[in-house]
């Protein structure tokens, strides 16, 4: 979808103010929040992409509070959407009738020490890569109405594959519920006049991880 | 409590929002502990884990190693999931992590402009910044003046590389080792080592010198 998360060469957000302040965390919600969602993740309540989507699916009016709210906005939302609590009981602030049975159960401390390891998302693949290193490609100019990571200034524009990384759970589809279908995945690196213009810095290259399906020879 | 600028539309009646969002999260985590789904101490552990075992010091030990052994370096260079899996957290990294190298010629950046997707095995929990509107819009775009806006001014034929974390590809900057470092050991050379200058905003301090 076309929404306000894709912000790759928007302008109007101001100067970036480079000077961190305080801890990990700026109020103890935030921890709070980031914690229950990746037990949700860990527990297989939803998977990654549905959680992206999730975001990229508030109001543009909530997806510009904050990072941890937006990440509450997503939980309050997805808990009911994925079965796991009731609006009622968001509510009640207390669970009102039983809990689901998890796809990975409960987590309990003895998870904890795999909290910092990310999954792996490469899967076996059934098909011969479409591309090769060197090779120059357009990224296509689509619109889709659901989740995709193909970033909108990159659609139309040619670049050359880099690396390939295998076959990888395409988010296009996990975000909806249609399985992992794995597809190959390449780093595409663009000029970045290219992409901006002839105005552009003429030392810019921009890469992105790209999916094949997001890719036609050029 | 005070890093709020990302958020200025909030500062009026911040302190009742606080509370109802404060309130909100509590509920959730009622709800998540009464229907089985995590144990609360667990919920705890989640957050102090992030506070205090995974940050940027991961980072810092495989770049310093990076800089003191030439068959890391490489190994790195090749799977860098698989040579630093040793740093990390319990002795483990998640698969596809790259490392990228600074050169004379090249600096690189990361960034993710459609959410905020960061290593956090090796470099903890993403700063303010890199979740700013600010800096993922921009960053792809005119990187020289975002670079401009963190201290940095690069030479004008130098190529900027910047790499958008559009899939599960995460991306740790391997910067420069600074000059005057030679007599230095590994440890004394992961401090000098800044979380920025492995996201590509920054560059390692100096030796024996102030933060920049």
């Amino acid at each position: 979808m076309n929404g306000i998360h894709d912000m790759g060469g928007m302008d109007g957000f101001g100067p970036v103010d480079p000077i961190e302040t305080g801890g990990v965390f700026h109020a103890s919600w935030e921890g709070g929040v980031m914690a229950t969602s990746r037990v949700m993740g860990a527990i297989g309540a939803w998977n990654i992409d549905q959680g992206r989507y999730g975001i990229e699916q508030l109001p543009p009016q909530l997806y510009l509070t904050s990072y941890y709210r937006r990440w509450l906005e997503r939980f309050e939302r997805a808990i009911v959407t994925y079965g796991y609590a009731d609006a009622d009981e968001i509510a009640a602030g207390h669970a009102l009738r039983p809990g689901k049975l998890p796809p990975r159960g409960k987590f309990t401390l003895a998870n904890i020490d795999r909290i910092g390891r990310r999954g792996t998302f490469t899967r076996p693949a059934n098909t011969a890569a479409r591309f090769a290193i060197g090779d120059r490609v357009l990224a296509r100019n689509m619109h889709p109405k659901g989740h995709t990571r193909l970033p909108r200034y990159m659609r139309g524009h040619v670049g050359v594959v880099e690396r390939l990384h295998g076959c990888q759970v395409f988010p296009d589809s996990a975000a909806v519920g249609q399985g992992e279908n794995p597809q190959w995945l390449y780093t595409v690196c663009f000029d970045g006049r290219d992409l901006w213009g002839a105005d552009a810095d003429p030392t810019l290259k921009v890469s992105v991880e790209a999916f094949e399906p997001y890719l036609d020879p050029a | 409590m005070s890093s709020h600028h990302h958020d200025h539309d909030h500062d009026h009646g911040e302190a009742s929002e606080l509370s109802e969002t404060e309130l909100r999260v509590r509920a959730l985590q009622t709800i998540l502990v009464e229907k089985g789904y995590a144990d609360p101490a667990a919920l705890d552990a989640i957050v102090e884990t992030y506070e205090t075992k995974i940050g940027p010091h991961i980072g810092a030990r495989i770049v310093a190693r990076a800089w003191t052994d030439p068959t890391f370096r490489e190994a790195l260079l090749t799977d860098a999931s698989k040579a630093a899996a040793p740093f990390g957290y319990q002795g483990e990294l998640g698969d596809h992590l790259v490392a990228v190298e600074n050169t004379p010629d090249r600096h690189n950046v990361v960034v993710c402009t459609l959410c905020s997707c960061y290593p956090w095995d090796v470099l903890g929990l993403p700063p303010v910044w890199y979740k700013s509107f600010a800096y993922r819009s921009r960053v792809v775009k005119e990187p020289r003046a975002v670079l401009r806006e963190f201290g940095m001014a690069l030479p004008d034929q130098m190529e900027i590389r910047v790499w958008d974390s559009t899939a599960e590809v995460r991306y740790l900057v391997l910067p420069e080792r600074p000059e005057g470092t030679e007599g230095l050991s590994e440890a004394q050379l992961a401090e000098l080592v800044t979380r920025d200058s492995m996201i590509g905003t920054g560059v390692p301090r100096a030796p024996g010198g102030d933060r920049a």
